[in-house]
């Protein structure tokens, strides 16, 4: 479906604007998400078949033809894979924030000038 | 100015990278080949009515035993990073609206996630989605009561019996039918019952315990608590 395309990639691009230009870590973190959400939004779209429903067979969906009634399976399962993933990757993230401020007691990337070149 | 410069280039390269895809987009008609072959296969080999589970367990099953190694994985990399207790933890008291209302939907939360994984082969949902359910009844049980103790050996134990048990069956797969992870070592059963599908219910339950487990301990562990 191209809206649901379209608003993926703004999703993808906002993300990573947040992550270019904020100086926050926190914020940092939460342009990966966003841009996170946004790739999950671009796969599922690409899965999309209109006028198809949720590939799980019940009442509604009659098993014999099956193939003509549902969306693609692969991309939902990758989401489900990758949102799992982006889950972790926040929260190790967050824990290295944690980590950093005890340290420098410091939230601003300004403020870390260990890895620039 | 120069940062400023190149951000809005990068900026403009994402979008010039992303426009072929929308300008180029076609809607499709209908499932590809392989997407034909895990609906057909599901139903007819494997017994379950919720493809995308089958295709999580089983087609892909590698991919999610390897999911929930990186999961691990982030467990003990927050477990490291936050460990020991943290020197200044606040000690305010939750709200009685919150206590009172905790302690009447943590027991209904806990078996809604259970419910969520054991129907993963029937209905949307399973061992992901309860496990991430289950956590956040523990989460509001860690909100409501600031003081509460975890017992962390139960988590351990239960957390690597279900990894070692997904494992265990995943070889067993290997040893008695076709390949790693097959479902058929148990009988398949008949179509849209709860004990049906083969195997496939089972593993997703160790995978909902395992992710419940593994997300507890990460909440517990960023709540400061040794």
């Amino acid at each position: 479906m191209i809206s649901t395309l379209i608003l993926g990639i703004a999703l993808l691009i906002i993300g990573f604007y947040a992550m270019l230009t904020q100086k926050n870590l926190i914020k940092i973190v939460i342009g990966f998400s966003i841009a996170d959400t946004g790739t999950h939004i671009i796969i599922v779209s690409l899965g999309y078949l209109r006028g198809k429903t949720a590939p799980i067979i019940d009442n509604a969906v009659n098993a014999v033809n099956a193939v003509q009634e549902v969306v693609d399976p692969i991309p939902s399962a990758l989401v489900l894979t990758a949102i799992v993933i982006g889950l972790a990757v926040t929260a190790v993230m967050l824990s290295f924030i944690v980590e950093m401020y005890k340290k420098n007691k410091s939230l601003s990337i300004d403020d870390y000038q260990e890895l620039k070149w | 100015m120069i940062k400023k410069v190149v951000v809005l280039l990068s900026i403009i390269g994402l979008i010039a990278i992303f426009m072929p895809m929308i300008t180029q987009f076609q809607e499709r008609e209908n499932l590809n080949e392989l997407a034909t072959d895990y609906v057909n296969g599901s139903i007819h080999e494997l017994g379950t009515p919720n493809v995308v589970t089958s295709v999580i367990v089983t087609y892909r099953g590698l991919d999610t035993l390897g999911e929930v190694t990186v999961l691990f994985l982030a467990t003990v990399g927050v477990g490291f990073l936050l460990k020991g207790k943290s020197e200044d933890k606040i000690e305010i008291s939750a709200s009685e609206l919150l206590e009172t209302t905790s302690s009447v939907l943590v027991a209904m939360i806990m078996v809604l996630g259970i419910y969520i994984f054991t129907h993963g082969h029937l209905t949307p949902g399973g061992g992901f989605q309860g496990g991430v359910v289950i956590a956040s009844g523990f989460l509001l049980m860690l909100l409501s009561n600031v003081n509460a103790k975890m017992n962390h050996s139960i988590m351990h134990f239960v957390e690597s019996l279900s990894g070692f048990a997904y494992v265990g069956i995943g070889v067993t797969g290997l040893v008695l039918t076709v390949g790693f992870l097959s479902p058929k070592i148990l009988p398949l059963g008949n179509f849209g019952d709860l004990f049906s599908a083969g195997a496939i219910p089972v593993i997703y339950s160790l995978v909902g315990l395992k992710v419940g487990s593994e997300l507890t301990s990460i909440l517990v562990t960023m709540g400061g608590e040794k």
